[in-house]
């Protein structure tokens, strides 16, 4: 089995309105799956039927080789976007009463939390109660209260909103090494650089409706449109220029060097190679820059879903 | 996997170890008692304090009518003109000055007595002086016109309808407010509990959406569970408060009346001070001991089993509707429109109760009323002291049991929803639909 988590054609409608229609998508085992997708989109309401807050009108979801039943609760962390924990609790009360609800004995749950305590350094907050602590703080510990049951699947929903940047590289860090471990994990966010940065894959969701997903790297290779930002130093800028683009397609490139050289954005067609490029320009001048246009989770994006609006 | 005890478990804990639910269960009884013993102890002072009222009596036929009691001292004044009278009383600072005329007849004497006070008197003393005048001018009127005192009193009557049901079971008047009772305090006690604990449920559901923690948990539990873990979590903390207020009350009543010394009889009305100086000390005996028998002779057992299972069913029944409420919207100020068809039928069996079913416990309406779902439990509370059939009682548990787990149900629906709706407030139209979902 390579696939943890399978969901297959899952659909949910609210009355009128269709918050996911027919949207499959699989998550490789120890894999970090970014969940993408603007606001309303219906990653919410997938996230929900993953963790049976929500049953789907049609399509199902098989966990680890089965389909998904109750008992499969206590395989899932989630971590969700509109999170919060018992004000008037105190810490390590709350903390053990989640981990029971997840089905952890008292005993464990105790000793699994004093580890993680101590490893966060968050171990005096034990007998605080939440409203003393700041929303950061707070949220140390309910990642804390997700992870705790060691579970296959773990969902993220904007794990790093609240977070100062020690601290979300601290929770980076966690995730990454959970995954190191052997847990598989849903990641959605608005974040790109963090998707960049984690993701193994990626499933784009937009209007109810998944309209990419894949490899990241495939994903990109297959947005790549073999364009090239070129530097180059010569003469005469204007000829160049004008040689370049009866050849090639260009456009004005922006970036920052310390010459004056000539600066262009340079799109091959399918006959072009990088090589036949390259010799041409050495042969102008001196080359200072050459580098492949490699397009950011960000432009995908924005991009699609651009293009998903217009169409 | 069950959660049911471990929520229970938190929510009861939650409850308890609240510091408002503290203060409010050691300090409620702490005010009844500081209360109710300011009032005794005032009502003491009142009475321990003596009264001396002079009498100028001017026909001189009812001086010897008067004897002084413990807290009344007659001053009976020689023979002086009213405005003499008048200037002495208030220099001594007397209660009153109690003036009869020399009047040719009784019946002229009768209309002309006067009693002048610097402030208004009392009821009770007014009352007590009245009879005491009558009684005396009856009977000296009796005489004064030859009729025959001892032939009057002897053709008295007195009157006590001795009451039977055809079973031959006995019953009295003093019988009919001992169920009474009963039943108002049954009836009475649910609805106090569903409206106190109701709100509670309300609004603790409504503290796990703006905490935000709704989502975390259901990822973990059942909605249903955790509604029903909140309600009864809920409940056994009323049931505790409720415990610690009775313990709580009656001890501090003891220890309060011994230190002060307070004889808390004296605690009653004047209209319960005049009522009981009617009847001589025999009778009273007589009324407590038939009190007394005809709290045994009252149905126990089906009393306190129906008690239980009403009580229990009808705050569910309630207690669900408050969750779902909770559940609904965002804030507490959001409640109300959706609090309104939940207290009328509520206020509306109370009323029934009070007015309807004493009047008449097993008219058409009482009946009716007992047997629809959401006035049945405090309805019926308040008839079953007045003895309804095994079949009445059982038909109406079924209803309210089966409408329970309806609105359990419809409860849940709605609570599932709403849990995860946030920003605007929903309207019916909308409750409706998440009910589809």
């Amino acid at each position: 089995m390579n696939n943890l988590l399978e969901v297959k054609g899952a659909s949910k409608k609210f009355g009128n309105f269709t918050a996911l229609n027919n949207v499959s998508i699989s998550v490789p085992k120890g894999s970090i799956y970014g969940l993408l997708g603007p606001n309303g989109a219906g990653k919410t309401t997938l996230i929900r039927i993953i963790n049976q807050i929500t049953l789907p009108d049609s399509g199902s979801v098989i966990l680890d080789g089965e389909a998904l039943k109750a008992s499969h609760i206590k395989d899932i962390g989630y971590l969700p976007e509109e999170r919060g924990l018992y004000k008037s609790m105190k810490v390590g009360e709350q903390a053990l009463y989640l981990a029971q609800l997840k089905g952890l004995p008292k005993s464990e749950a105790k000793k699994r939390l004093k580890y993680w305590f101590e490893r966060l350094e968050i171990g005096d907050w034990w007998n605080k109660k939440i409203q003393e602590l700041s929303k950061g703080m707070a949220q140390k510990i309910q990642f804390v209260v997700t992870v705790l049951h060691e579970p296959k699947l773990l969902i993220f929903d904007e794990p790093f909103s609240g977070f100062d940047p020690i601290n979300a590289n601290l929770i980076k860090d966690e995730i990454l090494r959970l995954r190191d471990n052997g847990a598989t994990v849903i990641f959605s966010t608005h974040r790109m650089e963090s998707v960049e940065e984690l993701c193994d894959d990626i499933a784009l969701i937009h209007k109810s409706n998944k309209i990419l997903d894949g490899k990241i790297l495939d994903v990109k290779r297959a947005y790549k449109s073999n364009t090239f930002e070129v530097g180059i130093n010569t003469t005469n800028k204007a000829s160049l220029e004008k040689e370049l683009s009866d050849t090639f397609k260009t456009s004005p490139a922006n970036f920052k060097t310390l010459d004056e050289e000539l600066k262009l954005n340079i799109q091959l067609n399918k006959n072009q190679s990088a090589n036949d490029l390259l010799n041409y320009l050495v042969s102008k001048g001196e080359v200072s820059h050459f580098v492949e246009l490699i397009p950011s989770v960000n432009d995908i994006f924005i991009q699609t879903v651009t293009n998903n609006n217009l169409q | 996997m069950n959660h049911l005890p471990l929520i229970i478990k938190r929510e009861y804990l939650s409850k308890v170890k609240n510091k408002s639910f503290i203060v409010m269960t050691i300090l409620s009884p702490l005010i009844m008692i500081a209360f109710i013993t300011v009032v005794a102890y005032l009502t003491q002072l009142n009475s321990d304090a003596v009264r001396v009222v002079s009498v100028l009596d001017e026909s001189g036929i009812v001086k010897d009518i008067f004897e002084n009691s413990e807290n009344l001292t007659y001053n009976k004044l020689p023979e002086m003109s009213i405005e003499e009278a008048k200037t002495l009383v208030t220099e001594s600072s007397g209660y009153g000055l109690l003036h009869i005329k020399d009047e040719s007849s009784i019946k002229l004497l009768s209309k002309s007595i006067k009693f002048y006070s610097e402030d208004a008197p009392s009821l009770t003393f007014i009352n007590t002086l009245e009879r005491k005048l009558e009684d005396h001018l009856t009977s000296l009127n009796y005489e004064q016109l030859d009729i025959d005192i001892e032939k009057i009193e002897s053709s008295k009557i007195s009157i006590d309808i001795f009451q039977e049901n055809f079973e031959g079971e006995a019953s009295s008047k003093v019988d009919g407010y001992v169920k009474l009772v009963f039943g108002g305090a049954a009836g009475y006690l649910l609805f106090m509990f569903i409206i106190i604990y109701g709100n509670m449920i309300m609004r603790s559901v409504i503290e796990e959406k703006t905490s935000r923690i709704i989502e975390v948990i259901v990822s973990s539990v059942k909605p249903l569970q955790l509604m029903l873990g909140k309600i009864i979590g809920t409940s056994l903390a009323g049931v505790t408060q409720f415990a610690i207020w009775i313990v709580l009350g009656s001890v501090l009543l003891v220890v309060v009346s011994v230190i002060f010394d307070i004889d808390l009889n004296q605690l009653q009305t004047p209209q319960q001070a005049i009522l009981e100086q009617s009847l001589d000390q025999s009778e009273l005996n007589k009324k407590l001991t038939e009190g007394l028998q005809s709290l045994f002779n009252l149905p126990l057992a089906n009393l306190i089993i129906a008690f239980i299972l009403f009580f229990i069913s009808g705050y569910f029944l309630y207690s669900s509707l408050y969750a779902a409420i909770g559940a609904a919207v965002d804030n507490e100020t959001d409640t109300q429109q959706f609090m309104l068809p939940i207290i009328m039928p509520l206020i509306l069996a109370v009323y029934i109760g009070v007015f309807t079913v004493i009047e008449d416990p097993h008219g058409t309406v009482s009946t009716v009323f007992s047997f629809i779902p959401f006035t049945s439990p405090v309805v019926m509370l308040m008839r079953i002291p007045f003895g309804v059939p095994i079949w009445q009682q059982l038909l109406s548990l079924g209803l309210l049991i089966g409408t329970f787990i309806f609105t359990v149900w419809v409860a849940a629906k709605i609570y599932r929803v709403g849990i995860l709706m946030y920003g605007k407030k929903p309207t019916y139209k909308e409750l409706i639909k998440w009910i589809k979902y």
